[in-house]
């Protein structure tokens, strides 16, 4: 009853409107880090709309995941200025050292890795997001120590 | 500070002389940038260092701190000017804080190991004004960011803002206004080019009681960033836009669609909308005008074709972002079926000022048939990284060389890639040619929403083209068949060709599918989604070949067909690349050369980056 509680406080926000449903399902998955099924239904009932209608959005849209996240977000940014300065090796390095592909969550649920097309700060690219913390200048060499550095945090 | 509603002209007229003689009685300004590339490299801190030291030395009324959106040069994040004078401080460090405001503020002395150091000459460079990087620009919009702190709509109005919207109200009708924007030659921004002015004037001519306006803030072009900088840094120039784009169509009500993957644009312009409202520059009868208008702001879920405006009226309706066809344009049907104008955010940030300087001063900069300036973002393999405006003509060399500094590293300029993944890669031959709307589409590519992206000649085209269409092929929303199936099929091509699976006739076939996929394709993703093919293949066509017939990457860069050997001369024999290596590959003894195992190397490049002495060779 909680839960639903919780999403009915950021339907309210948006007083019930249909036309807000991407807004809707942003302001959830950041309450829940993903997008559960039956949390999606529930949207679907209270907006009174067909649940496909709720599955086509939350499916188009790249930002919204409907399988649970990991306790970090790593984002690397594949912007054409990242690109041509190595950021897919970077990808492909973090992707060795954890063991997932763009998209999956790794296994002790640690960390989900995702990519993004750019992120604007070209200057210091290849760029590495994680939490919401920006590592710039990227390279191959540094991914080890920067993942441990969140697998540390989790220990501690 | 609760805000007064501004109910006449008058009032804003007042207002604005009250902030302007409170602005003068501060003798110095600390301008801290502090836009998302700042932040990433901690200007956080930095601000915080300078708030402490003002605190320490009891300086609140001499010195004003102003914390703005980006500067333009990112290269030297995060960097401070110091006004009156405008000297430059770059890279600062939360340590350096003190010592700024002792010396510089206090003392006007210089600290020559902050300055910027121009790369050419090694000359130390004391003011913003001097910096060849800011020099040959040309920053009516840009430079504004240094004016104004963008959460404090103060700021701006002290620098004449919503003055434009002031002399609307006082004395234009809705056809005059159009009219100055259709004298002033603006074309939109965001990619095609379309005469501002002309867009206007189908919406107000559109039948209809209910109007809307779009600002597209959905900047998706990998590597273009200036819409972000102005929604971060100037976001009340935009809201004017809007305002005076609505008032000349009829329209009462406006969306701002920005992406999410822009938090500090979001946050400042939420903070400008509600500020705007506070004066009443938003809201009901604005200025005692009579007019009304509001804006809301719709947040993107990363879908780049939502910067199609079709896509993108849909998404603001709940859907998902699929074009549609058109006719009919959005003028006629868009936003719920309503008559619609979409203007991307820069086109919508050159409005205040075309109206407050008029349409004859601004169609004096530029050329015959784009006037204006245009911002790029220059970036890749280049000296000087940043936001760069300039009056639109300006050769890619000046752009490239005077103002970008050159390629760093002593390497070689390739070529640079404009207009995102409906653009096209630009080679040195053509380096002289100035850079407007016509000539870029005639040489294949597109000015686009403004990315600039340098190659040199550690960049491979195959590999480029391959990046691209990797990133339509996720990106189409797949209502097509030509450019659904046509990319990924064309993705596959040169996958294999950059894989050295590549077969005699396949740039052929590349160029037949191109053509298809640009006819046969209903929105601008799919029509435009072949030019980083076609531009490639058109100017670097010995590179497919080279990886076609000898299955060689010139560039080193393609994976599947180059080696990493260790060269011996150079080696010394330190073992850093074995230590470094995830495979165990590499073997040998201290001070001997080293070797690496081609059956267990995964080519992931460590060995190439930890080594110091160069002696990793990639073929």
């Amino acid at each position: 009853m909680q839960e639903k509680l919780k999403v009915d406080r950021v339907i309210d926000r948006y007083e019930g409107d249909k036309a807000n449903l991407i807004s809707i399902l942003q302001d959830v998955q950041r309450e829940y880090n993903w997008l559960p099924q039956d949390v999606l239904t529930y949207i679907a009932q209270k907006l009174n709309l067909p649940l496909i209608d709720v599955f086509e959005v939350a499916t188009f849209y790249k930002s919204f995941s409907l399988k649970p996240r990991g306790r970090h977000l790593i984002t690397v940014c594949l912007g054409t200025a990242c690109h041509v300065r190595g950021g897919q090796r970077v990808l492909e390095e973090i992707e060795r050292r954890i063991n997932v592909k763009p998209g999956e969550t790794s296994e002790d649920k640690q960390f989900t890795l995702e990519t993004v097309n750019c992120l604007g700060c070209c200057a210091i690219g290849p760029i590495v997001v994680i939490d919401g913390e920006y590592y710039g200048q990227m390279n191959t060499r540094k991914v080890a120590s920067l993942l441990e550095k969140y697998s540390k945090k989790d220990k501690d | 500070m609760a805000k007064e509603k501004l109910k006449k002209i008058e009032d804003l007229r007042r207002l604005r002389e009250k902030l302007i003689e409170q602005r003068a009685a501060k003798k110095s300004w600390v301008i801290i940038s502090s836009g998302t590339c700042g932040l990433a490299r901690g200007s956080g801190k930095v601000i915080q260092a300078f708030k402490d030291v003002v605190k320490k030395y009891n300086l609140e009324d001499k010195i004003n701190l102003r914390i703005t959106g980006c500067h333009g040069f990112c290269q030297a994040e995060p960097n401070v000017v110091i006004s009156p004078e405008g000297i430059f401080y770059q890279r600062i460090k939360p340590e350096d804080a003190e010592e700024i405001v002792v010396e510089t503020v206090l003392k006007r002395k210089i600290i020559p190991r902050l300055l910027y150091v121009d790369p050419q000459s090694g000359e130390r460079i004391v003011y913003k004004k001097d910096i060849p990087f800011y020099k040959k620009q040309r920053r009516l919009l840009l430079e504004n960011n240094l004016m104004i702190d963008p959460k404090n709509i103060n700021d701006y109005l002290a620098i004449g803002g919503y003055e434009a919207l002031s002399k609307v109200f006082a004395g234009m009708s809705s056809e005059e206004v159009i009219e100055e924007i259709k004298k002033s030659g603006l074309r939109g921004r965001g990619g095609a080019g379309f005469p501002t002015g002309k867009k206007w004037e189908a919406c107000r001519r559109a039948k209809g009681d209910i109007k809307y306006v779009i600002c597209n803030a959905d900047e998706g072009d990998p590597g273009a960033y200036m819409d972000r900088s102005l929604l971060e840094g100037n976001p009340h120039s935009i809201l004017e836009g809007m305002l005076i784009g609505a008032y000349a169509i009829g329209a009462s009500e406006g969306f701002i669609y920005v992406r999410d993957e822009y938090p500090l644009a979001v946050e400042n312009v939420t903070i400008a909308i509600n500020q705007a409202k506070e004066y009443g520059l938003l809201g009901k009868n604005i200025l005692g005008s009579g007019f009304n208008f509001e804006i809301k702001i719709n947040r993107g879920a990363g879908a780049f074709v939502c910067g199609e405006e079709t896509a993108l009226m849909a998404s603001i309706e709940g859907r998902k972002g699929e074009p549609r066809q058109r006719p009919p344009f959005p003028a006629q049907k868009g936003l719920w079926g309503k008559p619609t104008n979409i203007n991307n955010v820069e086109t919508w940030a050159n409005v205040p000022l075309i109206i407050s300087k008029g349409a004859d001063w601004y169609s004096r900069i530029g050329t015959d048939k784009s006037k204006g300036t245009k911002i790029f973002s220059l970036v890749g393999k280049i000296n000087n990284t940043g936001l760069v405006e300039i009056p639109i003509g300006m050769t890619l060399r000046e752009i490239i060389y005077e103002i970008g500094g050159g390629i760093p590293d002593n390497k070689k300029f390739k070529a640079v890639q404009t207009g995102g993944p409906s653009g096209g890669c630009i080679p040195k031959e053509l380096l002289d040619l100035p850079v407007d709307y016509e000539t870029l589409t005639k040489a294949g590519s597109i000015m686009g929403s403004g990315g600039m992206i340098v190659m040199d000649e550690d960049t491979c085209m195959v590999d480029v083209a391959k990046y691209f269409l990797n990133f339509l092929r996720e990106e189409s929303c797949g209502k097509c068949l030509s450019c659904r199936e046509g990319i990924q099929r064309m993705y596959e091509i040169v996958t294999d060709i950059s894989e050295g699976k590549g077969k005699e006739g396949d740039i052929e076939l590349l160029e037949k599918l191109a053509n298809v996929v640009k006819d046969a394709s209903m929105c601008g993703l799919g029509q435009t989604g072949a030019n980083p093919v076609l531009s490639t293949i058109r100017y670097f066509r010995d590179e497919y070949e080279a990886h076609i017939k000898y299955k060689r990457c010139p560039a080193a860069v393609c994976k599947e067909i180059i080696q990493y050997s260790i060269d011996e001369e150079k080696c010394t024999g330190c073992m850093a690349c074995i230590k470094a290596c995830p495979q165990g590959a590499i073997t040998g003894e201290k001070k001997k050369p080293h070797k690496i195992d081609q059956s267990k190397c995964i080519k992931c490049g460590v060995c190439s980056e930890i080594c110091k002495f160069d002696a990793i060779m990639v073929e």
